[in-house]
């Protein structure tokens, strides 16, 4: 359910009194609702499903799973040393 | 694309899949709910990944393939009304009803019109007074927002023709529903990330308190299911029942308070039936009485609804996580997706559909290769 | 429960009493329609080959002709990076040029819808005469129709075309071998993207072009610097996906692809992710996929990226002596799945 992908504001307008936004995914730009993420800006990330998005991306957020990885890498190599 | 790009890569999960081998002892069961984590499980893989005993079932998670057969039928009689343009996501046109799809109607002659957003379909009801604009407002809470708001934009423009068929299914109380059953297998759940951005996690306590189930949320990429199941996993082995928000780039802890909102205020919880399940109690929104004019079961009356479903088809079962599509004997010989029997062909998150894309039907041939060494 | 393996079972329902869209989408419906109802009906020795073009021997001692034919549809007629008459002339050019002829004579029939602005028909002419040009073919002959209003979409096109085999030059979809490597020219899924991406509904503001080109070209210039070439083939309708599995049915061999190692333009690849579809279905009109041993592989990328359209050209996988009739694919992250023939049209996944 629910295909939703993140993309970066590039421009916010009004649109029937409705808080809009060029969204660009990866070099594809489409317009979505901005209605729901009013404290968003410019450059800042969103999660887009039908042309609304849902929520702003947490970029400290998205970072914790790699942090996750990089500790466990270097348990890793404490036990199994290499050589 | 920043934010997905890092979530495919092969050397994280690589080093996901060996902590999720270290933390598992013993064979465990999980079930993620949502459609487009099975697209994404069957896509990559990831199931070819996991140390044996790692079993992912596969959810009710697919709107599309839950939204009741009555419901589609009443969609293509109002879609077949003279005047009506009737607009509706992609994957819901080669649904089949009792009698053909919105393709077939549309190969007949009624305006059938494939829209990204409904909010597109606001805009087309604006372009064109003349014409009864409907739109198929299926799917969970990760949906209705959007669709809410089409509503909410239509009122507030003063459309008088527009008007929504609402079949929107909520996912607590399914999965109080496939816990609440004698022969459930599921042992924890990877929760629905999209969902939750939505509506938040509170709603899940309950289930975590009442069944002693892990319910980890996360997201929709290789990386973020890996990392779901390893929380599952920990767990599990360490006997702990909570629900927890591994995907919280996206979730806050209440969710969207906005969404939240609109939602409250535009729709109303109901009872609903889900294809292949059943009526599940309080599982699903409908439009309040203040919204009633932009309701179109209220706008257009249609005759007596008879359906018929498949016998052979066990999707029930398998929205259930109590079997597989390839249990079932018609799958990919009667039941194809061109000629599907049951809710779980229909869309391509349903997970036969999503099974028989990516060949999971051959498997009984022993073509499934095992993981990279 | 016994699970029915299968081969063991009947084969997917095809008693349709009535075309579906799926019938002209290049995957298994179309299959069943040209197995099951057109080559009972025409199918003698030539026929039967199924190649993209069929192999003409003239009289005795003659030289061997190809000789092919296709229709075009396209909504909208105009889509960036072209329209349906370079799309008309490209197509059956490819389909003669990845046989190993080189094309020489078009044909093209027209089909008009009552009240087509003569404007845009006089640009689709010019557009296509450019294309013959570029593809060094002569458009020999032609019809026109008119429908009523409303009996057609605008136009549509017809093109058949003959093109001539140099000698012992013979190429087949048969011929792939265990070891062969797999080479593509070039981004996939650029054609269904552009055409997609103005499509009513789905419009997205940023212009992605069709890559519609004529191959003529670069396949002579690929059978010259390697003549040890099996096969080639354009992946049209049915995609990457759709060429692999006639390729895996055809040799009777497994193919094995990398995902990593596919080429998909950026915002190919973005547009794909927004509707979610998978590039590997999504159609080419200017790209070839060829199969050629591995010893002459790495010769043969190297010839083909210095090719104006052939720039990205990649490896991307292995004929293997695997499970024959099956495409796998190795994803990113490293899980393993099977690549099957798309079963009808490929709508946006949106919800």
């Amino acid at each position: 359910m629910c295909l939703s992908v993140p993309g970066k504001v590039v421009e916010t307008y009004h649109e029937h009194g409705v808080l809009m936004g060029k969204i660009d995914f990866g070099g594809v730009r489409k317009a979505a609702c901005l209605e729901h993420v009013p404290d968003v800006t410019v450059g800042e990330y969103v999660l887009v499903h039908v042309g609304f998005a849902l929520s702003r991306v947490d970029e400290d957020e998205a970072k914790r799973i790699f942090s996750f990885l990089e500790e466990f890498g270097q348990l890793e190599e404490l036990e199994e040393p290499a050589g | 694309m920043k934010f997905l790009d890092e979530y495919r890569d092969a050397d994280a999960a690589a080093a996901l899949v060996r902590a999720i081998g270290r933390a598992a002892t013993r064979p465990w069961t999980i079930m993620e709910v949502c459609g487009g984590q099975t697209h994404t499980i069957v896509r990559y893989g990831l199931d070819t990944l996991l140390p044996p005993g790692i079993e992912l079932v596969h959810g009710p998670g697919c709107p599309v393939c839950v939204t009741p057969l009555e419901m589609i039928d009443r969609a293509h009689a109002i879609a077949a009304k003279p005047g009506v343009t009737f607009c509706s996501f992609g994957d819901m046109l080669r649904v089949p009803g009792s009698t053909g799809d919105l393709l077939r109607l549309k190969s007949e002659g009624a305006d059938v019109r494939v829209v990204y957003s409904p909010l597109d379909a606001v805009n087309i009801a604006a372009a064109n007074p003349g014409r009864q604009v409907v739109f198929f407002a299926i799917g969970f809470e990760t949906t209705a927002p959007a669709n809410a708001m089409s509503a909410w934009m239509a009122k507030k423009r003063g459309l008088t023709n527009f008007s929504l068929l609402v079949s929107h299914v909520l996912v607590p109380p399914t999965i109080a529903a496939i816990l609440a059953a004698p022969d459930n297998r599921v042992q924890a759940f990877l929760g629905p990330g999209h969902v939750c951005a939505v509506v938040g996690c509170a709603e899940y306590e309950p289930l975590v308190e009442q069944y002693r189930v892990p319910i980890v949320v996360t997201g929709f990429e290789p990386i973020d299911l890996l990392d779901g199941v390893l929380g599952a996993i920990e767990q599990l082995e360490a006997g702990r029942a909570e629900v927890e928000n591994r995907y919280a780039r996206a979730v806050r802890p209440d969710g969207n308070l906005r969404s939240r909102q609109l939602l409250a205020d535009v729709f109303e919880v109901c009872d609903r039936k889900w294809r292949g399940v059943g009526l599940i109690p309080n599982s699903g929104w409908r439009l309040r009485d203040e919204y009633r004019a932009f309701d179109a079961e209220h706008r257009f009356t249609v005759g007596d609804i008879e359906t018929q479903e498949s016998e052979v088809c066990i999707s029930g079962e398998i929205l259930r996580g109590l079997k597989k599509p390839h249990h079932c004997p018609a799958f990919g010989t009667e039941c194809t997706p061109q000629t599907p029997l049951g809710a779980t062909m229909v869309s391509a998150e349903g997970a036969c559909a999503a099974y028989h894309a990516y060949g999971r039907h051959l498997e009984p041939l022993g073509i499934r290769v095992p993981a990279r060494a | 429960m016994t699970i029915k393996g299968f081969g063991d079972c009947p084969v997917p329902r095809t008693d349709y009493d009535r075309i579906l869209l799926g019938h002209g989408s290049g995957g298994r419906l179309t299959a069943d329609l040209i197995g099951k109802l057109f080559l009972p009906a025409f199918g003698g020795a030539n026929a039967t080959a199924l190649e993209d073009s069929a192999t003409l021997t003239l009289g005795e001692g003659g030289g061997r002709i190809a000789f092919t034919t296709d229709s075009f549809v396209v909504r909208p007629v105009f889509f960036p990076g072209g329209d349906i008459g370079r799309l008309a002339v490209c197509g059956t050019v490819n389909d003669l040029a990845v046989a190993g002829a080189t094309p020489r004579f078009l044909a093209a029939a027209f089909i008009l819808e009552e009240g087509l602005p003569l404007a845009d028909l006089r640009k689709i002419a010019a557009s296509m005469r450019a294309a013959c040009d570029e593809a060094g073919v002569e458009l020999v002959t032609g019809d026109t129709k008119v429908v009523d209003r409303g009996k057609g979409d605008q136009v549509f096109v017809t093109t058949t075309g003959v093109g001539v085999f140099p000698p012992g030059r013979s190429l087949s979809i048969r011929n792939a071998r265990p070891g062969d490597r797999i080479l593509v020219s070039g981004t996939i899924g650029d054609h269904g993207v552009a055409i997609l991406s103005v499509r009513e509904g789905i419009e997205f503001e940023t212009v992605l072009e069709s890559d519609v080109a004529p191959l003529a070209g670069l396949a002579d210039t690929m059978l010259t610097a390697c003549p040890s070439i099996r096969c080639m083939r354009d992946p049209t309708r049915g995609g990457l996906a759709g060429v692999l599995n006639e390729l895996a049915v055809a040799s009777k061999v497994g193919v094995r692809v990398t995902e990593s190692k596919l080429p998909v333009r950026a915002e190919v690849r973005a547009a794909c992710e927004m509707l979610g579809l998978d590039p590997v279905y999504v159609a080419n009109e200017g790209k070839l996929v060829a199969v050629v041993p591995a010893d002459d592989a790495e010769r043969l990328l190297a010839t083909v990226r210095k090719h104006p359209l052939g720039r990205n050209a990649a490896l991307i996988g292995t004929v293997t002596d695997g499970r024959a009739g099956f495409v796998t694919m190795e994803s990113l992250v490293g899980g393993e799945r099977v690549v099957p023939v798309l079963a009808g049209e490929q709508m946006p996944r949106i919800c």
